[in-house]
């Protein structure tokens, strides 16, 4: 019998039934909520049904709230009756809700890992699709729709298909301005937005090995826009380390025991993935976006590609819907391209290593006059520490805006929009169609890179700078 | 959930590739509309001008196709945000069928939840579906750009009266086919999930810390 993988070991421990056609009943040993899907609380009371295990479920506010410095009652409106409904809510269920201005409150997908929630070897699920951001600590964790919530809250399981498996497997070490986001978002331009539909996805190999935790997570965040609902890496040192000490990270005799069973997680050295894919490190420089799909992704140094270069007839016809879209022309240059706006902060880049990475190019240096440049840390925490740090001064003197923690520009849908028409640089994940406003127009790129078009003005290799 | 079990309907073809959810209905809407309303506000971004009229190019408002309550589509359909609310839009427009080579993967155990059947063929047949439903749009075409969809024998009918006979995993079928909540279906099997989260507790027990 061939060696598992890590997958296959924490999907075992979670099947309570198997129901044929590779479908099994999983059990959920960690569930998480946000304000966007709050109503589910409100949902499962109707149809019912009782809340089965509030102790697995955490909940935060993330995705309405505003992040206006010194948000107040009045800069919650017109949403604010949603949060104190699920404020009401939560209380009444049990469930632990981290509240604003709360340690532990920020981007749901920030907050898991953060205070140890989200753990090596848990089945981790959330009403978001950026849930696979979890198997960063080598956790299986996806995004379900509304209905596989009520599911969740009500039985504490989940009826899924078992994916298959695919290894990327990144070897050899950074280039100078490569960040992880590059590393994924290079692999998304590889194979494409479907090139991982139907699978879990193990990021693998030196330079995966290589990275801090935060940088994991932000790997894995992307596999949704690889088409992969799953993707994670093995728990290793790192891992412990990072997770120690953590509000709900096992303690003591617990943490003895945790940590001897997570190190048996890992892919046996003859496991088989259903699909292999290598990636060479030495191809990867930094990365942005140019279209309206995460796939439309070039090294910041090449041209726009010509849609007629594009065999397929239905890539032509979208290549060019997006381009008409972005306002940009084949065999332009990218990184002479004029911007509005910079947003740093969202659940792929909101975390402190990337302000870190995004303040050291800001340093000493000013935001371009006519770009609005806005910092949102990924959480309560993540401020905090940056502001002990000083990071804020950095970014304040440096023109930027310095904001509470929340999802924000990512998706805009607590009222933080660009115009139509605007162009911003941005390290969240998506620049579909009018995903940071009606008619904005999204360029995808790392901390660090989007610091250094705000400062630039327009799109520029952070090697430059 | 209504059940679904064979459909003959108006079907269109939308041949884009990586069409996503935050275009089947944008997130404001779904953050302000009431569920049972999203339908007026599908495919939004290309669905009106900017002076709010309905745009005609737009794949529903072309005579031929509208009211479809199938849609053809290219690769990757619905990828992106896991918001069941593209379900519900669509839905809303009358759609009970999606016929694509790919889909996004929350996209499409939502579309179940909600008794809408995703079809997944190879993309060759899907393309000679849309094709024969655009030709049977065209001046003096003897049919119309419609299919026959039978769950229960797992095939697709085309304007020509081509047969296609596609795979849907049974429990999903089973689920369609006889209109079933899964809530309910598992409530009824609360013992074993006791017993299991009982063994989970004992054999991992840093991950039930308040057990």
């Amino acid at each position: 019998m061939p060696g598992q993988t890590l997958f296959d070991k924490i999907w075992a421990r979670h099947v309570i039934a198997d129901l044929g056609d590779d479908y099994a009943l999983l059990h959920i040993s960690r569930h998480l909520m946000h304000d966007g899907g709050g109503r589910g609380l409100q949902m499962i009371r109707d149809a019912g049904y009782s809340v089965r295990n509030p102790d697995l479920t955490f909940a935060t506010f993330d995705h309405v709230i505003s992040t206006e410095p010194g948000r107040t009652h009045e800069t919650l409106k017109p949403h604010a009756a949603r949060l104190y409904h699920m404020r009401d809510e939560a209380k009444r269920w049990g469930i632990k809700l981290f509240d604003l201005g709360e340690p532990g409150q920020g981007i749901v997908h920030v907050m898991g890992p953060e205070q140890g929630i989200s753990l090596p070897g848990t089945l981790l699920v959330c009403g978001d699709s950026h849930t696979c951001t979890h198997g960063g600590v080598g956790a299986i964790a996806f995004g379900v729709g509304a209905t596989e919530v009520i599911h969740v809250l009500a039985t504490q399981s989940l009826v899924q298909r078992k994916p298959k498996r695919m290894r990327a497997t990144f070897e050899g070490t950074r280039n100078p301005g490569v960040t992880p986001k590059d590393m994924i978002l290079f692999l998304i331009g590889q194979i494409g937005t479907a090139g991982g539909t139907g699978f879990a996805v193990e990021y693998a190999g030196s330079a995966v090995r290589a990275l801090e935790i935060e940088g994991r997570l932000t790997m894995c965040n992307l596999s949704i826009e690889l088409g992969a609902k799953i993707g994670m890496v093995a728990p290793d040192e790192k891992t412990f380390a990072f997770l120690k000490g953590r509000p709900y990270a096992p303690t003591s005799a617990l943490w003895d025991q945790a940590v001897a069973d997570w190190r048996s997680l890992p892919s046996d050295s003859d496991a088989v993935f259903d699909v292999e894919v290598k990636v060479d490190m030495s191809r990867i420089v930094p990365q942005v976006t140019w279209g309206t799909s995460p796939e439309h992704v070039i090294a910041v140094t090449d041209t726009i590609p010509d849609p007629a270069d594009a065999g397929d007839p239905d890539k032509q016809k979208s290549m060019q819907a997006a381009l008409d879209y972005m306002g940009l022309v084949a065999g332009a240059r990218l990184d002479q391209t004029r911007i509005d706006w910079a947003f740093i902060g969202s659940c792929t880049n909101g975390r402190l290593s990337d302000l870190r990475a995004a303040a050291e190019v800001a340093k000493g240096r000013k935001v371009a006059s006519h770009v609005r440049a806005w910092v949102v840390p990924g959480s309560e925490n993540v401020k905090r520490q940056a502001e002990a740090e000083g990071l804020d001064r950095i970014f304040l003197d440096a023109g930027f805006e310095w904001r509470e923690p929340g999802c924000s520009m990512c998706l805009a849908v607590n009222g933080d929009t660009i115009a139509p028409g605007q162009r911003s640089v941005s390290t969240s994940n998506r620049n579909f169609v009018g995903r940071q406003g009606p008619g904005g127009r999204t360029h995808l790129a790392s901390p660090a890179m989007t610091a250094a078009a705000a400062i630039a003005g327009r799109i520029a290799d952070v090697r430059s700078i | 959930m209504d059940a679904f079990t064979v459909l003959d309907a108006r079907a269109a073809p939308l041949m884009r590739q990586n069409v996503n959810t935050d275009i089947i209905i944008p997130i404001h809407r779904l953050r302000d509309v009431p569920q049972a309303e999203l339908g007026a506000y599908a495919f939004e971004p290309w669905r009106y001008l900017p002076d709010g009229s309905e745009n005609p190019e737009f794949f529903l408002h072309q005579p031929a196709y509208r009211g479809a309550q199938i849609v053809v589509a290219g690769d990757n359909f619905a990828c992106g945000s896991s918001r069941e609310g593209a379900v519900w839009a669509m839905m809303g427009m009358g759609v009970r069928c999606v016929i694509a080579p790919s889909f996004g993967p929350i996209f499409f155990n939502n579309c179940f939840q909600n008794g809408v059947l995703p079809i997944q063929l190879p993309r060759a047949e899907v393309e000679a579906i849309a094709n024969e439903l655009e030709a049977a749009t065209r001046p003096g075409s003897n049919h119309e750009p419609r299919l026959s969809v039978d769950l229960q024998k797992r095939e697709v009918v085309t304007p020509s009266g081509r047969r296609i006979t596609f795979h849907v995993d049974g429990i999903r079928r089973d689920a369609l086919l006889q209109g079933l909540n899964e809530v309910a279906l598992t409530l009824t099997r609360e013992a074993e999930i006791a017993a299991h989260q009982a063994k989970a507790r004992a054999s991992t027990p840093w991950l039930y810390p308040a057990a």
